[in-house]
This record gives C-alpha cells, structure tokens and sequence, in this order.
C-alpha cells in the first residue's frame, strides 16, 4: 500500500487542539445544532419566535439534531477520506498508525482501539439505563405515584427501555466481535476499519442524542415508540427516533462490516467446519443486524415525516394506520431480540470447551442452531399483536412458529450441556457467567412458550409477565454473557488480569439479586400489574417492594464489577500471561496486549480451536512460508 | 500448555448417563404432578368465564411439560457442579467426545414432537375457546356456537377512561361496565385516540383498543362476581391510572339496572353520535 494520502500533520503545543479530533467535533456538533434549529425555524416561517419555544418545532429539533450529528462526524474526521479519494488520493489506513491514549478519543482504524473504545462507550450508556431501572424501581416502592410525577416516571420507563434496546444490541458485537473477530480468523484488521470506526461514533452520537430527550420533556412511549401516541407526544419524542434511527444504521454498518469480514478475511485453512462457534455467532447476529436494522430506520423515518411533513402513515384521522406502524416495528423488533440472545449464544458456547477442557460437542448442531434461529426469527414478529385484533386466523402460524423457534434454541442448549458433561471443569469467573446463562436462559425460555401460545398469552400480555421473561432473556442472556466475555477477553484485551475474589463476589451478588428481582415479577405479572403503569394494586406492595430491595442490589453488585475494574486495571495492574486459560483458540496463541497489526505473517490454519483432549500441538496453527 | 490427552472415567462416562437418566425421570415424576395440580391449580384467571378458565387449563398443560424440561438442565447444571469439577491443581483434558448422532437425533424428535404438540394444543384452545378471550379484529376467525345470539357490549377507550355502550337498550352509553352472568357477550373494542388496551383480567379478556378499529371478543360469563379493568397498552400520562372495576350480575338484575341507565343518561344520550362500530377520532390532539 503506497500512502500518498495526506498524513495527520505533526502538531506541538495548543495546535493539537486543531485538527480533527473531539474537541473539533464536538464543536461542530454544537454549530450545527444551531444552524439546524434556526433554519427549522425558517422554514416554518416566522411565526415561531427563535430559541423562544422548545415545545413544538419539530422540524427545527429534527434539523438540529441531524446537523449536530453530521457536524460531529465530520469533526472527528470521517469526511476526511472520502474527499481525499475525490481528489483522487489512493487509499491508505495512515489513522491506525495513531499512537497514545488519544486514539482511543478519535476516530481509530484500529479495531483493538475500536473494541476498547466500544466497551467503555457502551458501559456508560448501560449504566445510564441501569441508573433509570433503579429510579423506576424507587417509584414502585410505594402502590401510589410518589417521588416523580407521571410524565416523568414515563421517561424513565422510556429512556431505561430504549437505552437498552438501542446502545445493548451492540453489547457484544461492538466491543467483542469487533476485538476478537479479526484475531480469530487471522486478520489484520476488519473489512472496513472507518466504517467501524463509524459505526462506533455514530452509536456515541445517537446515545447523547437520546439523553438530551430530558430537555424537550421527555417521551411517553416507551422503548415501541407506539402511533399515534407518538405522533401525539412532545419534541422529546424526536430524541427517541433520532436516536433509534441512528442506533439503526449504526447496526446495518456493524452487521456489514462483520458479514464482509468473516466471509473475505479469513486466513488460509480456516474453513467454514474450523470457524469458531462464536464468529458463527456473530455471523448470524451481523446477518439479522444488516436486514432489521434498515426497517426500524425507515419507519422511524415515516414516523419523522408524520411528525413533520404532515404525512399521516399512522394516523387513522388522516387515513393512516397504527396496525402498519406495529407491524413494521416487530419487523425490526423480532429479529431484534434475537440480536440480543444470539450474540450471548455464541460467547457461551466458545468458553465453555475452554473451561470443560473438552471439543464443542456437536459443532455442526449448534452452527445449525444458530442459524436456524435466524432464519425462523424472521416468521414470528405477529406474536406481539396476538391480541391487538390484527390477522386474527392467522395466530396458529405465528403460534407454530414462535414455538418451533425452540427447536433450534434448544440445538445450543443440547451443545452446550453435553459439552459439560464428563468434561475437567475449572469453575473460574466467565464459567460461572456461562452456567448462570443456561439457568436464566432456561427460565427465560419456557417463560416465553407461555408467551407464545395464545390462550395464556391473553393473561400475560402486556403484563409483568412478558417483562419478566425479556428480562431473563435478554438481562439473563445477553448481560451475563456480555461479563463472561470481559471476565474472558480483558487479559487479552489490557493484558492485565482482573482480581478473581472480587470477580466471584461480583458474579454471585448478581446472580443470587438478578434473580431474586425478576423471579417475582413472573408472579406479580400473574396476578395482573401492567407494565409502564406508575401505579399498582396495594397488596402487590409487598412483592413490589421485595422486587425493588433486589433491584437495588443488583444495582450494588454493577458497582463490585466497577470497583475490581478500577482496582484491577488502574491501581494493582498484574499482567496477564499470554494464555491464562490455555485455551486453543488463535487469539490467544497472540502476545498480550496485542500487536498493532496483529500477525507479523498470516497464519494458516491446520485444525479446530477446540481440539482438546488429543495428543495434538496445542496450538492447531503452523506458522505460513510464502503467505504474508 | 501442559495439555495431556488424559480421558477421565472410561466406563464411568455409562454410569453417569444411567445415573441421570434414572434420576431426571425420578425427580420429574414427583415434580411434574406438583407443579400441575399444586400450582396450577392456583393459576390466574381464574374462573370468571369459561374463556379464563381455557386459560387456566392451558397454563396448567404448559407447566407440565416445562417442568420435566426445567428439571434435565437443572440436573444437568447440577452434574456439572458436583462430578465433572476438575479436582487438582494441575490441567487435565477431559474426553475428546465431538458428538453422537443418536443423542442428537433423540433430542431432535423429542423437542419437535414437544413443540408440535403444544402448539397443536395452543391451536386448539383457540378454537374451543373461541379465540380464548383474545382480541380478534372485526372479523373474529374463531366464532363460539351461538354467537348469533350474542349480547353485543361496545368498549369505547381513550385517554384516560373506558366507557361502554349497549347497543341493545338504545345505545346508552355509561362509565360502568356491568355483564350479565351465564351470558355469551360480543365486545365490540375500540378507542377514540392512541392504541390501549382492554383487560378484563378475571373474565381472561383482553383486546388491543385501536382507533378506527372494531376490535372483537366473545367472553362467557360465569356466575355474579365482579373483575379488574387495567389499560394494558401504554397511552401516555395517565395510562397508570385507566382502571376501573367491572360487575357481573343475574340476569334479571342487569336489566334493571340497563333500564336506570338509560333514564340516567338520557340527558346526554341525544349529544352521542348513533351507535357505530367505529367512531371517527377527533382530530389530532396534542396532550401532555
């Protein structure tokens, strides 16, 4: 690669500050919201007073948020490249040569600097979203509405789903997939290293945009954003589909980017039947993030042009439809869940041979079941409208469809366990995360065949119930395997261990709370307290009130994960060795912290990751003679 | 790196299989008819019309085939926790066991004839109960016996109340909802504004309030009692606060008590539009 393209120019003292980098953007962000929200106001004419009303302009909050965001974007460089290809400069990577903690604060090609950076982006936007479960929890300690009015309580109620939903669908893929995925298959970098870089940005800039929702009021909606209350509500609701629209194409990106990379970058011999369970994993997630994500922007785009331009998509006063907004939506929203659960298979999946010190059993099964649950993933959505009146003879399909979805689930399940079984099983930190996953998966679940069938589903619906079981799911699921995977990577990842005590207090607290909070609310949701009400039956307090305490705890034991990682990476900072848990796979066969360009030669690769228990080399990998 | 190939418990591997066999069909043997009976039998809805209790008896079919489920991977769990911990500091392999199709076909056939089953159970219900007390649209797939002869009752809701119409003793309209006992009843669902909700929670209804849709549901009551309403779709503000309690009563009571209503709201009977299926919502309101 020749780099004719114009390398970043060296600057000394308060130059630095020019340039691209945070700052920069951060400033064009600001520049352009105002232009943004000037220019809306021109064009809905001069009734309107500038900066004087912050209610109703819709047009203006949307073009100030989309300006600021694009402002942002080009400060940090990503205009950069693409007009130097205009000027028909050839292509070069020069920002991965970036060196110092700064790069992690810029946009970084890099995609150990971008996993990082994902980790850290995403674990203050998920405590932001746990804070909010806490308050909501505050509020329910009492039957009445007491510490925050009810517009309030539904922002929390908003924020808290939505900042879940959106920044959570990344969990994985964002720091772990985009980290580990080119380590894994022997690459040097991912397919499009700005795109990830982008995707990582973009899901920043979409985040701030959502928590600003607080200065418009706020939104009603909760995470569905359901018409026409939508179309109904404030210009707090403009966050929301600012940031969900956001969150969407930084999905489509990530997904792309992940497709592209694991189906061109792979090194020689590694074959599809040697691919590591968890690239499979991210494979089917990237597929389903690449053709979902694309809805939930376009009918959230239709949403805006409802809100601004007057079209009425949704509104049955103008000839709408709410049906077509619910539809769309679970079009996205189904696959969306799996989003969530499929990433957390294939982590749990990958460690447990490590730690059981046995072959993934029945690896052609589980990379079925994946897959299979991405396709059926795609035949259900109509089961969150069993009984909103929509196509009602065809409920026994999407009854059939939802429960054979449990067939492949089920697939991972059988892998997993009998992967266990007769296995050498060291019961460190990340095994304990994996165990859990199968205990809260399984309840989540069958939870969910309650769900699925129509009948009991007329009870649960829109229950504490069905908020119960996506907790199990997704928190139990996906949020377990999201600290099996930081307790697994971060040696590798910082090349410091974290401290193991602490990591077993951390995962027990959380455990033992997690399920001592959500165990109840299957109860609570049986004896019918609806979900996002600010108020509930009195004597349900007391099952409230026991959910509430173990909330707070569950909140504590997030502060014992902070704690061992503050403790662990700032102040003890014990390096990692190379391969802590003598796991076979390649990432690990890598120095730690890993090299900028990862492999000095390509590798080629000779066998599985999971060859354990034969008598083979420990590391199925032979350096390459020609290949570099 | 100090990977052997060392295999553990050759023959002990059979004796475990055994073991957990013996021990699963043991432990979901005593477990399975507890939770059925025990729990189930206190399953919400309840009783309050024979849709709620389709309901009941197809939560109490889905507990017994979950238990036996919950059971394996909790023994499994519990295997993994006691007799396959590696013991000793030193690193051994475990065997180099990659799959068994018989296992693996076994579990194929079991999980699909399992979720075949309930959902062909599901789909029967449905039909047997009449869509179950679930919302059908305006035109229901699952139609009762003598749903000709149904008494049509309108749940008309917006933010944030519901009111009900009776179309049957001249389209009164009144905040209470009372359902005459041992009675086929057609709920004619819809709301004036944003999506809510309707749940008749002790009656086992609940139906998707959509506006400009006539969302259906057919309940049999039961005997006197009375049941919770709750708005079961988010509707903004005071969605936390849409609740109210309905009654069911004899038969001979509620037509009094249809009479008094319409002597009650005659005053404002003649503001009403004619009673529709649906009403034309007010143009968009902006609510806080």
């Amino acid at each position: 690669m020749t780099d004719e393209f114009v390398p970043p120019r060296k600057r000394t003292g308060w130059r630095r500050l020019l340039g691209y980098n945070l700052l920069t953007a951060l400033i064009l962000a600001v520049v352009g919201y105002y232009v943004g929200w000037i220019a809306g106001h021109h064009v809905t004419g001069k009734s309107v007073a500038y900066f004087s009303d912050i209610d109703q302009n819709d047009i203006s909050v949307f073009l100030a948020y989309i300006l600021a965001v694009i402002g942002f974007l080009l400060g940090l460089g990503f205009g950069a490249y693409p007009f130097a290809r205009v000027r028909g400069y050839p292509p070069s990577l020069r920002e991965k040569e970036s060196e110092g903690i700064g790069r992690y604060f810029s946009l970084c090609t890099d995609h150990k600097v971008v996993g990082i950076q994902y980790l850290f982006g995403i674990g203050v936007f998920f405590f932001i979203g746990g804070v909010n479960a806490m308050l909501i929890r505050f509020e329910l300690l009492r039957p009445s509405m007491q510490a925050f009015p009810a517009g309030q309580y539904l922002t929390l109620v908003g924020l808290h789903g939505t900042m879940m939903m959106g920044i959570m669908s990344s969990a994985i893929l964002g720091p772990f997939a985009n980290y580990v995925v080119p380590l894994m298959i022997g690459a040097r970098r991912m397919a499009f290293p700005r795109i990830e870089s982008l995707t990582f940005w973009i899901l920043m800039a979409a985040g701030t945009v959502l928590a600003t929702t607080v200065f418009f009021g706020g939104f009603p909606t909760g995470w569905t954003g359901y018409q026409p209350l939508n179309d109904q509500a404030n210009a707090g609701m403009d966050s929301y589909i600012v940031f969900f629209a956001l969150v969407g194409i930084s999905m489509t990106l990530l997904g792309l980017n992940m497709i592209a990379t694991i189906v061109t970058m792979r090194a020689p011999g590694l074959t599809w039947s040697r691919l590591p369970i968890f690239c499979w994993g991210v494979l089917s997630t990237a597929i389903l993030n690449l053709l979902a994500a694309p809805v939930l922007v376009a009918v959230l785009g239709m949403a805006m042009l409802d809100r601004t331009a007057q079209t009425s998509f949704f509104l049955p006063s103008a000839g709408g439809s709410p049906y077509l907004y619910e539809n769309l939506f679970w079009v996205f929203g189904h696959p969306e869940v799996y989003i969530l659960a499929l990433p957390g298979m294939g982590i749990v999946l990958e460690l447990l041979p490590v730690f059981a010190r046995k072959p993934l059993w029945g690896y052609r099964l589980a990379v079925s079941g994946l897959l299979g649950v991405t396709l059926l993933s795609w035949l259900v959505w109509q089961h969150h409208l069993f009984v909103s009146g929509i196509n009602s003879d065809l409920r026994p399909f999407y009854m059939l469809s939802t429960e054979l979805i449990s067939i492949p689930t089920g697939f991972t399940f059988l892998c997993g366990l009998m992967t266990l079984w007769r296995g050498q099983i060291r019961y460190t930190v990340p095994l304990l995360f994996c165990l859990a996953w199968f205990f809260n998966f399984l309840i989540g679940g069958l939870s969910g065949v309650f769900l699925s069938d129509v009948p009991s589903d007329t009870t649960t619906h829109g229950s504490f119930f069905s908020m119960a079981h996506f907790h199990y799911t997704i928190m139990g699921g996906l949020v377990f395997a999201f600290f099996a995977a930081i307790y697994f990577w971060v040696p590798k990842m910082f090349g410091l261990q974290l401290n193991e005590r602490l990591g077993k207090i951390h995962f027990w607290t959380m455990f033992i709370s997690f399920n001592s909070t959500f165990a109840p609310l299957f109860v609570i949701g049986f004896l019918d307290q609806p979900r996002r009400a600010v108020t509930y039956a009195p004597s349900l307090q007391f099952l409230n009130d026991w959910v509430s305490i173990s909330a707070f705890v569950l909140g504590a034991s997030m502060l014992v994960f902070v704690g061992n990682l503050v403790y662990s990476l700032l102040f003890v900072r014990l390096p990692a060795p190379a391969n802590p848990w003598d796991s076979r796979s390649l990432e690990w066969q890598l120095p730690s912290p890993v090299p900028v360009h990862n492999f000095d030669r390509i590798p080629v690769i000779a066998g599985d990751p999971y060859d354990y228990g034969s008598a083979a080399p420990p590391v199925a990998v032979v350096p390459a003679g020609g290949v570099s | 790196m100090a990977a052997s190939a060392t295999t553990h418990g050759g023959s002990g591997g059979q004796n475990y299989g055994r073991l957990f066999v013996i021990l699963w069909i043991g432990i979901s043997v005593v477990a399975t008819p507890l939770t059925t009976i025990v729990l189930g039998r206190n399953i919400p809805p309840g009783n309050g019309s024979t849709e709620a209790t389709s309901q009941v008896l197809d939560n109490q079919v889905l507990l017994a085939v979950s238990t036996p489920i919950a059971v394996f991977v909790l023994l499994f769990l519990g295997f993994a926790l006691t007799v396959f911990r590696a013991r000793g500091p030193e690193l051994v392999d475990g065997p180099p066991v990659r799959g068994d199709s018989r296992i693996q076909i076994l579990w194929l056939v079991v999980t699909t004839t399992t979720v075949l089953f309930l959902a062909a159970f599901g789909t029967f219900e449905l039909f047997d109960a009449a869509g179950a007390g679930a919302g059908q649209g305006p035109s229901p797939a699952f139609l009762p016996d003598k749903h000709a002869s149904a008494l049509d009752v309108q749940v008309i809701a917006q933010q944030w109340e519901f009111t009900y119409r009776y179309p049957g003793s001249g389209g009164v309209e009144t905040p209470h909802l009372v359902l005459p006992a041992h009675t086929l009843i057609r709920l004619h669902v819809t709301s004036l504004d944003v999506v809510h909700s309707f749940w008749a929670y002790e009656l086992g209804v609940k139906a998707d309030a959509n506006p400009g849709t006539d969302n259906v549901v057919y309940v049999t009551t039961n005997g006197p009692r009375s049941f919770h309403i709750r708005c079961a779709e988010l509707c903004g503000l005071w969605h936390g606060y849409m609740f109210d309690t309905g009654r069911v009563v004899p038969a001979a009571q509620f037509a009094s008590w249809t009479t008094a209503q319409q002597a009650t709201f005659k005053p404002v009977q003649q503001y009403l539009p004619p009673y529709a299926t649906t009403y034309l919502p007010d143009p968009q309101r902006r609510a806080g």
